[in-house]
């Protein structure tokens, strides 16, 4: 335990932003996965996975001398066909299925692709270079890297970009529709087959957005994914299916948490706060929802 | 019924004598009866009962740690045992090291146990895939949780008591844990095998099949439901303060709560057998070790690459297991009438 | 019951032929020694892995391109058996036993990072196999009394007690204020053990104390609290990962500190990934390829690092040094035991003292190599282009420490 955090209250401020701008982060990769669950009833392990590659294509990006910003651009675009490709090679076998059905054969595919990773883009830890700067505020006592603002921008960008395509669309609506009633839709001639593609690729073109951000605000190393997985996934089940507003409040909530844990229980509890929040509030959950049933009788 | 002896009679003196056939591969075939052993247990709740866990992991690696720290701490100073910088060095002698061993094996039955009756109210309330986040969450957790407490090490692991000097070398150290071992496994798969014929089994698949029904009917699921994670934590718990002893290095998240190779395992191996049946765990689990150390060690570097495939290929493809396939092929085998008459007006229809 | 039988026995056949293709091969097998050894090629370890087997597999080249180990008047040739241990001790624990028992093996090379030696020494500790390692620098492999282990490199906690002393040194003698951050395994935590002791040692305080996870990429949290808490001293562990996560937050969080300690350097290729980001970085290395040794095989550090560069295409981090420097060692076990059986080697290896390009070696009683001081290196750049430089000891450096590091507003 450390209580330096309230001693020097400027710290608060700090980590409050700092958990802030992390939770936009994952809020992003977050309402991809809630997306694909959503419209396909799928959880897929390999998220984290496919955010780690979306970042190495805006780290090769930037060895190719390319400003790894841009990679926000790139790196989706490549990522909706993996997903695609994923969706027409593996997952389409999986869709109508148990759930568990999915979630190991996405964790198959999330060891096949850290290893791949491994092999392809070898095992250094590598990072890319900004060079945004930084802002300074309160006397310099905060500072927030500007990728980090960056990344937050980015990421609320593409995050009303695909609200607005959803609302706007034809595929937006066909997407929708099958996510309410698949049968229904599939009467009325939407192409299921076709809409759980584009629904997958467009999870994957997220995870690339969010990969790119990570490439240029934290570190890559093809282990990595698993963290980002499980935290979409605590932010989904805080937020519910098809809420973006709630997805970004949970998801800020989450980065806060894990900020002020990591100041007050200890850096190395830091992740053990984390999955234990999400343990509590799964059972949280059910207590709330069993006295629901209690109440319904 | 006495076919059936002989037969449990034969893989019984097969495996006495298992040691000496084999003598380097004891370790190796040890490691293949834990695995059994996790993949049986995980088959109570993933196949009997429906509910698939990831966090039985979680009395493994409790399991581990606590066989070894009352191997030490009924001993010696545990803290002092565990700190890297420490200077002094311990020794067991032969008493007590068996003394330690029988203690710290049994509690760590116990204790997962005891563990698993306090969280299962909370947890086993969770249906379906929330449930297998939240086992796969509380395995982790733990992981980091004991990696950040100094007494049994931290990061650092701690070193289980090595084998005690002066009482043989280290093939009858070898010798010693295939045993236990064995009869570990023997045990549980006795257990389980009488405990499936009972009631608890039957509730148990009616669970699977319908647990809202089974409510309906009267039956009191939670109690259970935390019965069966009671057993599994048991055996489970056993069989990680052997390996603790066996593998003789402790590291939180490698060893104990090891959660991406022995809690993935564990799935895998049983779903490869056959979800559901006695048989099913142990075939799959004795296929995926021989594979496993067979094959993948030449690998150098693809292996996970191969399990990850493994993993789509045997959860897409062949979701029943190989137990599955042989029941599809052969009903009668497993005790299933056709009624050919009825076969013949199928077709017919068709 | 029949069909259990046979599935029964169909699964006795495959194990029977699984142990007959996989013969147990002798130590020495016609004029092959035959190492055995289980390196990170998987899993968060495989960069500094693949270093390891990069340096194994240069010395055996080399040495066996230069007669071989002649013993008994005849001259034979190294081979290591490789496995991979997934970066995991466990694996790690029972590829050694099976090394041992099913492959014969009689003589070790080391895993990479101290947690898997620690957890393979046990192994070869109980089965009294000779363990020649250069990755492990743990101390508490070194206080269990193990026989059979010997270390090329300085134990863990000697990494960064020099930058302690220099700390104190430059703020005129006086205490100084200590932040550390140190990742929960055992090499970072043995480094944290050497610097708490030189704490201790000097009078100095530890204001921050964190200990990070390994899933963990940032570290914003404790930078804050630096920034906050100005300590004279900063000390990061945490592989490549923790190196590089740090430069790049205490670049971007324009945390000044008047002295960066930290390990990992020259592994994560931290000077060029994050070029003038991280100057004045102070890394502890085990070795540097301007000190001035040499022997008869590498020639010198220069020599090495060129040579090593032809053949793999990137500079030797000291972590392929010290695994070259093992084979070195073992050469000259064997020729001086003259002798393959297991004990005469480990006795003549005990005997070491010898001098190699990655330094002198010389075991203790516990196998650890006490001849060879650490090194401590600064990054430094000319222009854009940054380099490791020497700075300490005094001996070899080629650059004077810069102390304190220039404020980010005049960078």
């Amino acid at each position: 335990m450390d209580f330096l955090i309230f001693q020097i209250p400027i710290l608060m401020v700090q980590a409050s932003m700092d958990g802030i701008l992390l939770g936009i982060l994952f809020a992003l990769i977050a309402y991809g996965m809630a997306l694909q669950w959503g419209v396909m009833n799928i959880i897929n392990i390999a998220q984290g996975e496919l955010v780690i590659l979306g970042g190495y294509i805006a780290y090769f990006m930037y060895m190719a001398g390319i400003h790894p910003a841009f990679g926000v651009i790139v790196s989706p675009i490549v990522m909706y066909f993996v997903g695609w490709g994923l969706y027409k090679t593996i997952i389409f076998r999986v869709v109508d299925r148990d759930l568990f059905i999915s979630i190991l054969a996405t964790f198959g595919i999330s060891i096949l692709t850290q290893q791949l990773m491994n092999f392809v883009f070898g095992s250094d830890v590598v990072v890319a270079q900004s060079n945004f700067g930084t802002t300074m505020l309160f006397n310099s006592m905060v500072t927030l890297p500007n990728s980090k603002i960056f990344a937050a921008v980015v990421s609320v960008i593409f995050a009303m970009l695909l609200v607005l395509y959803m609302r706007r669309s034809k595929l937006g609506r066909a997407i929708r529709a099958t996510a309410q009633n698949a049968r229904a839709a599939k009467i009325l001639g939407v192409d299921t087959e076709s809409v759980y593609a584009a629904t997958f690729g467009i999870n994957a073109a997220l995870c690339g957005v969010a990969g790119a951000l990570i490439a240029i605000t934290f570190t890559l190393h093809p282990y990595v994914g698993l963290p980002y997985t499980v935290r979409s996934f605590m932010i989904v089940i805080i937020a519910g299916l098809g809420n973006l507003p709630a997805v970004a409040l949970s998801g800020m909530g989450l980065g806060v948490f894990e900020e002020f844990s990591d100041y007050i229980l200890g850096t190395e509890f830091r992740i053990a706060a984390v999955f234990l929040l999400l343990v509590l509030i799964l059972v949280y959950r059910r207590f709330k929802l069993a006295r629901k049933r209690e109440y319904l009788k | 019924m006495n076919n059936k002896i002989i037969f449990y009679g034969l893989i019984v003196a097969f495996g006495l004598v298992v040691p000496f056939l084999f003598p380097a591969f004891k370790l190796q075939i040890s490691i293949m009866l834990i695995l059994i052993i996790l993949s049986l247990t995980w088959d109570v709740q993933g196949g009997q009962m429906g509910y698939n866990t990831f966090g039985n992991i979680l009395f493994f690696g409790l399991g581990m740690y606590i066989c070894s720290s009352f191997q030490i701490g009924l001993f010696f100073p545990l803290a002092e045992w565990t700190a890297s910088g420490g200077e002094k060095t311990f020794v067991h002698t032969p008493t007590q090291f068996f003394q330690g061993f029988a203690v710290g094996l049994v509690l760590s039955g116990i204790i997962p146990a005891l563990v698993a009756a306090l969280i299962g109210y909370g947890i086993l309330g969770l249906r379906g895939h929330y449930f297998a986040i939240c086992t796969l969450g509380l395995g982790i957790a733990a992981g980091e949780l004991a990696g950040g407490i100094e007494l049994v090490g931290a990061g650092q692991g701690m070193t289980s008591p090595p084998w005690p000097k002066g009482i043989g070398d280290t093939e009858l150290r070898s010798e010693f844990f295939y045993y236990i071992c064995f009869t570990l496994m023997v045990c549980t798969f006795l257990f389980l095998r009488w405990a499936y014929t009972t009631r608890f089994g039957l509730v148990l698949n009616a669970i699977r099949d319908n647990e809202d029904k089974a409510e309906a009917m009267g039956i009191n699921t939670m109690r259970y439901k935390i019965t069966g994670w009671v057993v599994s934590a048991f055996f489970v718990g056993m069989a990680g303060g052997l390996m603790g002893n066996m593998i003789g290095y402790i590291e939180p998240v490698e060893t104990a709560f090891a959660g991406r190779t022995f809690g993935v395992f564990m799935v895998l191996m049983a779903i490869l057998g056959g979800k559901g049946t006695l048989w099913g765990p142990v075939i799959g689990a004795v296929a995926f070790h021989i594979f496993k150390e067979g094959f993948w060690i030449f690998f150098l570097g693809w292996q996970y690459v191969a399990l990850g495939a493994l993993i789509v290929i045997v959860v897409i493809f062949f979701p029943e297991g190989i137990m599955g396939w042989f029941r599809e092929k052969y009903p009668e085998r497993f005790g299933e009438v056709i009624d050919e008459e009825d076969r013949k007006a199928e077709v017919k229809l068709n | 019951m029949d069909l259990f039988k046979k599935i029964f026995s169909i699964f006795a056949a495959i194990s029977f032929f699984v142990s007959l293709a996989l013969p147990a091969q002798a130590k020495v097998e016609g004029d092959t020694i035959i190492l055995g050894a289980a390196v990170s090629l998987t899993g968060k370890y495989s960069t500094n892995g693949e270093h390891t087997q990069n340096g194994y597999n240069m010395a055996v080249q080399r040495i066996n391109d230069m007669g071989g180990v002649t013993v008994g008047g005849k001259s034979y040739k190294f081979d290591i058996i490789y496995y991979d241990d997934e970066s995991d001790s466990g694996r790690a624990a029972q590829l050694a036993e099976r090394l041992i028992k099913q492959d014969g093996v009689q003589y070790m090379l080391g895993p990479y990072s101290s947690g898997l030696t620690k957890a393979m020494a046990p192994v070869t500790e109980e089965n009294q196999i000779p363990m020649v390692e250069a990755n492990g620098a743990s101390r508490s492999l070194f206080t269990k009394g193990y026989k059979y282990l010997f270390a090329v490199l300085s134990a863990a906690n000697q990494y960064l007690e020099v930058a302690i002393d220099l700390a104190v040194e430059k703020n005129g003698g006086n205490p100084v204020n200590i932040a550390m951050a140190f990742e929960q395994d055992a090499f970072s935590q043995d480094v944290r053990i050497g610097v708490v002791e030189a704490a201790e040692r000097t009078g100095s305080t530890i204001i921050i104390d964190d200990k990070l996870p390994k899933e963990l990429n940032d570290m914003a949290a404790t930078l804050a609290k630096v920034k906050a808490t100005k300590p004279d001293v900063l000390v990061v562990s945490g592989h490549s990962k923790g190196a590089l996560t740090a430069i790049r937050q205490i670049s971007e969080m324009k945390v000044d500190i008047p002295m960066l300690a930290m390990t990992h350097c020259d592994a994560s290729k931290l000077a060029k990934q994050h070029g003038k980001n991280s100057e004045y970085a102070l890394c502890a290395a085990q070795w540097h390829k301007t000190l001035s040794y040499s022997d008869s095989f590498f020639g010198d550090g220069q020599q090495f690092d060129k040579d090593f560069n032809d053949m793999f295409g990137y500079a030797p981090p000291y972590q392929a040094a010290e695994s070259a420097a093992a084979l070195l060692v073992y050469k000259a076990a064997f020729e001086r035991a003259n002798s393959f059986d297991k004990e005469k080697v480990r006795d003549a290896l005990a005997q070491t003292d010898m001098q190699t390009f990655y330094g002198n070696i010389k075991f203790n009683d516990t196998g650890q190599n006490i001849a060879k001081p650490m090194v401590l290196f600064q990054v430094r750049c000319e222009g854009d282009v940054c380099a490791n430089r020497v700075v300490a000891p005094t001996k070899w450096a080629s650059h004077e420490l810069v102390h304190p590091i220039p404020s980010w507003s005049t960078r």
